[in-house]
């Protein structure tokens, strides 16, 4: 079984920008640098096995699912989790490695947007998790039931949070419109946020049940991720204020991202190297494509007929290789 | 008397092309204790998740005279209960109460009968004592009964065994013994264990590479060291 | 769950991971910097991903199919269609009222669905042309920190024990879903189908946290300090890196292509 779930969260290649492709990949490293020092320094290797091993639970974890109704379900996606039972550096890892090989090995998601894709749900979605859920404990202090409600905020706000950050960025990228962009992920993401918030409610209710500790741990010393929990709500609260905006204002989205994106200059840059599109032999567009179209075929025939002929005597090479 | 299972030309391959059972017949009379063995690889997992529909090959499965198909699934799945190796696997509950709720609430049975259900089925494997405990952190043999009293909630008149006595130590594989020994119903049980084997189930069925080789009176097929020895089980 | 890769003796197996992991991402990258109805360009980079896959011998039905992996996502990009500038076409629909498109708006669409194909093709001919460990130890040549790659490494090594462990799961919870004789009605509630599944998560979790603990005393039994074991460096072949640059040359030639003939 191979499996995926259908995830609209997981940016393709080809839907962004390369210019803003590339500012969230260097986004994304840095952060995740921060982690990665933050995490060394503050647990002990005994937290590497565990990563490692969660991470896979967490990938594994995205198989479980409920239906809701007539053929779709729900699915967990595990960013608030993991922020709450390993705090949120770690977290980050751990998201960072489920991302990246969903991305490397089962293509879920693109390699140019990976970086994009690692800021959605690696990063914005622990930090929200992780910042939500540190004050709504706090705000509840001792009530059972306080954990569950810290829970499901938690869980719903990393799904939603991060679903705004995808639109913006599908908006800014010209690959969508901010009007239809913003409101169709928002909406979806709501959804999808709720059976978040209610698996995640579930696996709380179990561990809390069958080693209350691993729930403890981290209440104990809240005041070292306190940029943590700013930096979330910050995250948070700038996308719910920008996302109605940018909605509401698509021309002016699109406006930045085509009259003055990067690639945009750098093309007319270019033009003017080229001058008035005078390349010889191929001015001609529709020309052009027939040439390429033609040329195709060609380098397609002669690997075909290269394969069929060395698979006819197999090479020496190959047999000393087996 | 009508079998309580019938079982003609069952064929079935995994999707990567795997022949995992191939030309399965078999009748099961109502109270029948079966052993169910064969060296690992052998098919007999896939031949009881085939009793509840888990995969589906070709040839007919009845069971209680319904012919097992799409639209009678999960009728047929409230008739045989199915035990798994890992215990782990079949309890995800806070408590032991919920765990055994699962059937029943899942039936949409009002929540009045859920709780006789639940209390009958708790009854039968002796841990009443138990219902609100966290089947996380019982023994081994405690969540193997665990997990039979949840399939029992549902009242199954079939139940399904894959390995039961794996793992547990000698007590509480006895007490599991004495266990299955005590229960009436219909039992189908994949297993190494060839001295439960003896004790437990008068026939046993021998698979091997997903053809039964053997159907027999245990006692016989236990004493043939040569049908043993050929199909991997000495 | 399955491995993508997939054992075969071609010659894009054995090329260098590192030189795969380089050319795949320039590949991708100049495919997206693309601009949008570069026609000829586009062919080119198909054929040329095309060929690659031709001659990694995975059947290309496997390539293709794999690739239309992103293929949902492409909704996003539809609206564009619709809401692109003027030139605006007309579809008739009964007569009267038509739909009218946006020409502009229906290149760039059909473009992002272009690119994000071959661009997923990319992606699937190396993750099933390169071993994990080998994708692994190119990462650790190209500098990619120690610690992230144990994580990633001890999570691939665990993926495929804990699915099957989640398969189980949702095997044993399927034959106990079942419908009373006499009953029509069955599933329970939304909510408590929800709370059941996180149980089974929480459980998992559980399950991964107490697996970890062996797997670290196992690790701890065979000398693990904290310290990843030192990966031995060899350097790029020659060969490698000619091919190398000249598939990155041949890639800026493509660009400027598409950027002569695009729009």
């Amino acid at each position: 079984m191979l499996f995926s779930p259908i995830n609209p969260m997981h940016i393709p290649d080809g839907f962004l920008s390369v210019l803003l492709s590339i500012v969230l990949w260097v986004i994304s490293v840095v952060l995740i640098g921060i982690a990665l020092r933050k995490t060394g320094q503050t647990i002990g290797e005994r937290q590497v096995p565990l990563m490692g091993v969660l991470a896979a639970a967490i990938f594994a974890g995205q198989m479980l699912n409920f239906s809701v109704t007539g053929g779709t379900s729900g699915h967990l996606l595990g960013a608030a989790i993991a922020a709450i039972l390993l705090g949120p550096w770690p977290a980050v890892l751990v998201m960072t490695s489920v991302v990246a090989v969903q991305a490397l090995l089962f293509q879920d998601g693109g390699i140019l947007a990976l970086g994009a894709n690692l800021f959605n749900m690696a990063i914005i979605g622990p930090f929200v998790a992780y910042a939500l859920f540190t004050l709504l404990m706090k705000l509840f202090k001792k009530q059972t039931w306080g954990l569950f409600v810290a829970g499901f905020v938690a869980a719903w706000s990393s799904i939603f949070i991060a679903s705004l950050a995808c639109a913006l960025q599908l908006a800014l990228s010209g690959t969508s419109p901010a009007n239809i962009a913003v409101p169709a992920m928002g909406a979806i993401h709501a959804l999808i946020g709720i059976g978040e918030g209610l698996i995640t409610i579930g696996a709380l209710a179990f561990i809390f049940a069958a080693r209350k500790d691993l729930l403890k741990a981290d209440a104990n010393k809240p005041a070292r991720n306190i940029g943590v929990v700013v930096g979330g709500l910050l995250i948070s609260l700038v996308l719910v204020v920008l996302s109605p905006l940018a909605s509401s204002h698509p021309d002016g989205l699109e406006w930045v991202a085509e009259k003055h994106g990067f690639i945009e200059a750098a093309r007319e840059a270019f033009y003017n190297i080229v001058p008035d599109y005078s390349m010889p032999g191929i001015s001609n567009p529709a020309l052009a494509t027939i040439v390429a179209g033609i040329l195709g075929a060609v380098i397609v025939f002669g690997v075909a007929y290269g394969i069929a002929r060395a698979e006819k005597r197999p090479s020496a090479q190959d047999d000393a290789q087996r | 008397m009508e079998p309580v299972i019938e079982i003609s030309n069952l064929s079935f391959s995994y999707p990567d092309g795997k022949q995992a059972l191939e030309g399965i017949n078999l009748l099961v009379q109502p109270g029948e204790k079966i052993a169910l063995v064969g060296a690992n690889g052998a098919g007999k997992s896939t031949l009881l998740y085939h009793l509840n529909g888990i995969f589906t090959g070709s040839g007919m499965i009845r069971v209680n005279q319904l012919e097992l198909n799409k639209n009678n699934l999960p009728r047929v799945r409230a008739m045989v209960g199915l035990v798994f190796q890992n215990p782990d696997d079949q309890l995800f509950s806070p408590t032991v109460y919920e765990d055994v709720a699962y059937g029943p609430t899942y039936q949409g049975l009002d929540p009045h009968t859920v709780r006789e259900k639940v209390a009958l089925a708790l009854k039968a494997v002796h841990m009443e004592d138990y219902a609100q405990r966290n089947p996380y952190h019982l023994s081994s043999g405690e969540k193997k009964k665990i997990a039979i009293a949840t399939v029992l909630s549902m009242q199954p008149q079939i139940l399904a065994f894959d390995e039961p006595t794996a793992g547990l130590d000698p007590r509480a594989r006895r007490e599991l013994i004495d266990l299955l020994l005590e229960l009436q119903q219909t039992m189908i049980i994949a297993t190494h264990d060839m001295n439960m084997v003896e004790q437990l189930t008068p026939r046993t069925i021998l698979l091997n590479h997903g053809k039964i080789v053997a159907d027999g009176p245990s006692l016989d097929i236990l004493r043939n060291d040569r049908l043993l020895m050929t199909n991997g089980l000495i | 769950m399955r491995e993508l890769y997939t054992p075969n003796h071609s010659a894009v197996h054995r090329i260098d991971a590192r030189v795969k992991v380089i050319f795949t991402l320039a590949f991708i990258v100049f495919l997206n910097l693309t601009p949008s109805g570069a026609w000829p360009a586009y062919i080119l980079f198909f054929t040329w991903m095309f060929s690659l896959s031709l001659s990694s011998r995975l059947g290309i039905a496997f390539v293709l199919k794999r690739s239309l992996l992103a293929l949902p996502f492409v909704l996003a990009a539809l609206p564009l269609v619709f809401t692109g500038p003027a030139p605006l076409g007309q579809i008739p629909v009964l007569n009267t009222p038509s739909l009218t498109y946006s020409v502009v708006g229906f290149y760039r669409f059909a473009s992002i669905a272009i690119k994000a194909w071959v661009s997923v093709m990319a992606a699937v001919l190396l993750a099933a042309t390169t071993r994990f460990p080998d994708l692994l130890t190119a990462f650790s040549q190209l500098k990619v920190p120690a610690l992230f790659l144990t994580i990633i490494g001890l999570m691939w090594r665990y993926l495929f024990v804990i699915s099957d462990e989640v398969t189980r799961m949702l095997i044993a919870r399927t034959s106990r879903s079942a419908t009373a004789p006499g009953s029509n009605r069955s599933g329970g509630s939304l909510f408590w189908r929800a709370r059941v599944t996180g149980g089974m998560a929480g459980s998992l979790f559980l399950r991964s946290i107490e697996r970890s603990d062996r797997v670290y005393a196992a690790m701890l039994s065979r000398g693990y300090t904290g310290q990843p074991a030192a990966q031995k460096t060899t350097r790029l072949q020659k060969k490698d890196l000619l091919a190398l640059a000249a598939g990155v040359i041949l890639l800026v030639l493509l660009w400027l292509l598409g950027v002569i003939t695009g729009g």
